[in-house]
């Protein structure tokens, strides 16, 4: 008899241990009249100023408080994933191209067109950068509010570029081709040191001890090579697929695309950028402050890094190619989770979030360009106060066909994963371009069967 | 150690003559035990259950599973990049235990038979208690390329510089010998308190018998460890072959694939391509794949049969 009370009592207590962790963990929401929703993002440089949103948000909607959660890039989408799989995934969350097509297949996030029917005033879609609210756009339905965009261009150490002899308007204005390399490639090798001082297009220059690396490439870049080989390929004629956003056929066995690999890969061999299998783990940006490199590409979501070394880099827009000059953009967009319990209050803060008054506040800070065109313009100034010159990475939409969207695609992951191993085979010098995207393509278009 | 001290005490049971034998003692064993139980059912026996059923299913970790059958199981063992995977995960495996056990034992004999210095013992637990990402982190650095100090150290002796994880030959090496570094000191002191259990006498006839230390050591301290080392070895072993934290750390599985370890790939066809089902299937996989390993290992050493007996 005792025992079994004694049992009993060990039950109840290890039963009330469970439920109470499991209480202790998930999120508590308010009761009727007041709501907590939560947000989540990634970039730790962007909390301060959607944080400062939430603050003015709350300050209009007393009833909404937001809870903002950040996450690195590594851990996110795992963590968004499992959060989605136990049902408590926030109510809005930062969402991005490759990731989102995903969530729309699984019916995780919310069509917003409804939304904006009812409310047809709440979206300007004007503001709005052209081109970027469309991404979120599949069919007749929309899963997202344009948040921010951006494009990519060329950052200089500018010592080593007046040691060169280079001067600012050839760096301004750089040309490519796959075969010579153009104005870039004779950049490249002026920008390449080795250790006894010679520049790379000097004779007997060693290229078996470098000391500084006329060029950084980037060869963790996925399936999109957003950071370089993207670029380069379009300006040569490359395209995707038979169509963006949601291609289904894919050309990564395009010889465009094979060649611009080829030159890149061409770089290591001449001892203009440091070899794959011996490149730094860190990352082009670090290096490049390090002073071990003299130029490389860059987002300009990134910009802001170079903020206390502004006098020291130069920044440049993108080679041109044979086909002209192409920037990827990319934007970002805010969702609302299918799932929440506070869809009415969720909508209200991704408004928010889209109007021109919560993207001032961010292109206030500099950090991004917002979707908003006057708080992108704001967001230029910010910089140039920083004395960073951010004109580069607009100049792209002043050309026709200047920039070009990001494949949006479903399996993009996967994508990611097969493209970026062909290519880092081509670096390696274990696989040649032609036979390892070839192989890649199949692969990738295997998916879509 | 625990099979020894196990096998020695017998349970005894401190019964009063007066009182009648006390019944239902498995009562107060399972009340004993149910803390120990609930935490196993529902942290391992409920969570191994589910993923069997997972790895017959087609589950996406977003929307709810749908069941496929045997399609998992035949698209793994028909996968080349999961035979890859396990052939880098056994690989690092054979490197990691085989470079670890040696060293520990090097280690433990040294601390046996020269010093017995607590200051020493608890210095060589030292990077077993740094967390692993950490170590994983400051390795990262300290090898770097571009600026690591033993790059920059190789550079200034005149040699090449070396990518150690950027290089896929140098990769999982690379990788078992950070583990090595980091767990070497925890093994040395598992043989070390194997070795305190071996008599002393024997080691006096040994050295009466004009035995040297080589000969002592192959003669004396390795059969009689034997039990130690085998309970060593099969925990070692699947330790190892659950390799994760030190690969997400440093290179993510690259360059290519050089480093994909099974747990990385489980977790990314889990976490990053979404495929839960698939990736419960080679779970279920690698779970046969061990269990099966870790028979035949203790068939071979025949780990219950200790000398000492």
């Amino acid at each position: 008899m005792r025992k079994n009370t004694a049992m009993r009592i060990a039950g109840i207590a290890a039963a009330g241990i469970v439920l109470a962790t499991t209480a202790g963990c998930s999120a508590t929401g308010g009761d009727d009249g007041a709501v907590t929703l939560n947000y989540w993002l990634w970039d730790d440089a962007q909390l301060p100023a959607y944080q400062q949103c939430a603050d003015d948000f709350t300050k209009a909607n007393p009833d909404i408080s937001i809870k903002i959660s950040q996450y690195g890039w590594g851990e996110y989408w795992t963590n968004l994933a499992t959060q989605i799989a136990a049902s408590s995934a926030p109510d809005v969350w930062v969402n991005q191209g490759s990731y989102y097509p995903q969530f729309v297949e699984d019916k995780q996030i919310e069509d917003l067109q409804p939304y904006i029917d009812k409310d047809p005033k709440a979206v300007d879609f004007d503001s709005y950068v052209p081109g970027i609210a469309e991404i979120y756009q599949v069919g007749d339905a929309r899963y997202g509010l344009p948040k921010d965009w951006d494009t990519i261009g060329l950052v200089i150490n500018k010592q080593d570029a007046a040691d060169a002899g280079i001067d600012e308007a050839t760096l301004q204005d750089l040309t490519w081709n796959p075969d010579d390399g153009g104005t870039f490639e004779q950049v490249i090798a002026k920008l390449t040191v080795d250790k006894a001082g010679k520049h790379g297009d000097e004779a007997g220059f060693d290229k078996n001890n470098v000391a500084v690396y006329g060029f950084l490439p980037e060869w963790a870049d996925g399936s999109q090579g957003q950071n370089l080989w993207g670029n380069l390929a379009q300006s040569n004629g490359f395209t995707y697929s038979d169509v963006n956003p949601f291609g289904t056929k894919f050309n990564y066995d395009s010889p465009k695309l094979v060649e611009t690999i080829d030159w890149i890969a061409s770089l290591a061999e001449k001892g203009y950028a440091p070899r794959f299998d011996t490149q730094s783990t860190l990352s082009r940006l670090d290096v490049l402050q390090s002073g071990a490199g003299a130029m490389t590409s860059m987002g300009s979501f990134n910009q802001l890094m170079f903020k206390d070394k502004a006098s020291d880099f130069v920044f440049a827009p993108l080679p041109a190619g044979p086909e002209g000059r192409k920037s990827a953009i990319n934007g970002l967009s805010d969702a609302m989770y299918a799932g929440g319990k506070h869809k009415d209050q969720a909508w209200e803060w991704i408004k928010y979030l889209a109007s021109a008054d919560c993207q001032k506040v961010v292109g206030d800070t500099g950090v991004i360009f917002p979707a908003n065109k006057e708080a992108s313009e704001a967001s230029v100034a910010a910089r140039a106060k920083l004395g960073l010159d951010a004109s580069v990475f607009l100049s792209y939409s002043a050309e026709p066909d200047g920039t070009f969207l990001i494949p949006i695609t479903y399996h993009g992951a996967e994508m990611s994963q097969i493209v970026q191993d062909a290519i880092q085979s081509v670096a390696l010098g274990t696989n040649d371009a032609q036979s390892a995207l070839t192989d890649a393509n199949a692969k990738v278009n295997g998916l879509f069967e | 150690m625990t099979q020894l001290g196990l096998q020695r005490t017998a349970p005894s049971r401190l019964a009063a003559p007066r009182m009648p034998r006390p019944r239902g003692d498995g009562r107060v064993a399972l009340l004993f035990i149910a803390p120990v139980l609930l935490g196993f059912a529902v942290f391992y026996l409920y969570p191994t259950i589910r993923g069997l059923w997972w790895s017959f299913t087609d589950y996406s970790l977003l929307a709810e599973p749908e069941f496929v059958g045997l399609e998992n199981y035949v698209a793994v063992l028909t996968d080349s990049e999961f035979w890859n995977s396990m052939w880098v995960t056994l690989c690092y495996v054979v490197l990691n235990v085989g470079s670890q056990t040696v060293l520990a034992l090097v280690l433990a004999t040294l601390m046996h038979r020269l010093t017995r210095s607590v200051v020493l013992r608890t210095t060589l637990l030292l990077p077993w208690l740094v967390p692993n990402v950490t170590v994983g982190l400051v390795w990262l650095w300290l090898l770097d390329t571009n600026l690591g100090f033993v790059n920059r150290t190789l550079d200034a002796m005149g040699l090449d510089k070396v990518g150690f994880f950027t290089n896929p030959a140098f990769a999982i090496p690379t990788i078992s010998g950070i583990n090595t570094w980091a767990f070497v000191g925890y093994t040395a002191l598992l043989f070390y308190a194997g070795m305190l259990q071996i008599p002393q006498d024997t080691y006096e006839a040994a050295a009466i018998d004009g035995a040297g230390e080589l000969r002592t050591f192959f003669r004396i301290t390795l059969p009689l460890l034997k039990p130690i080392l085998a309970l060593v070895l099969v925990v070692s072993l699947i330790g190892s072959f659950q390799i994760f934290d030190t690969v997400a750390v440093t290179t993510k599985g690259g360059p290519v694939n050089a480093s994909r370890v099974i747990y990385y790939y489980i977790y990314q066809q889990a976490f990053t391509y979404f495929h839960m089902g698939y990736a419960a299937t080679m779970a279920i996989l690698l779970v046969l794949i061990l269990g099966v390993l870790t028979f035949i290992q203790l068939r071979l050493l025949r780990a219950s049969e200790s000398q000492l007996a």
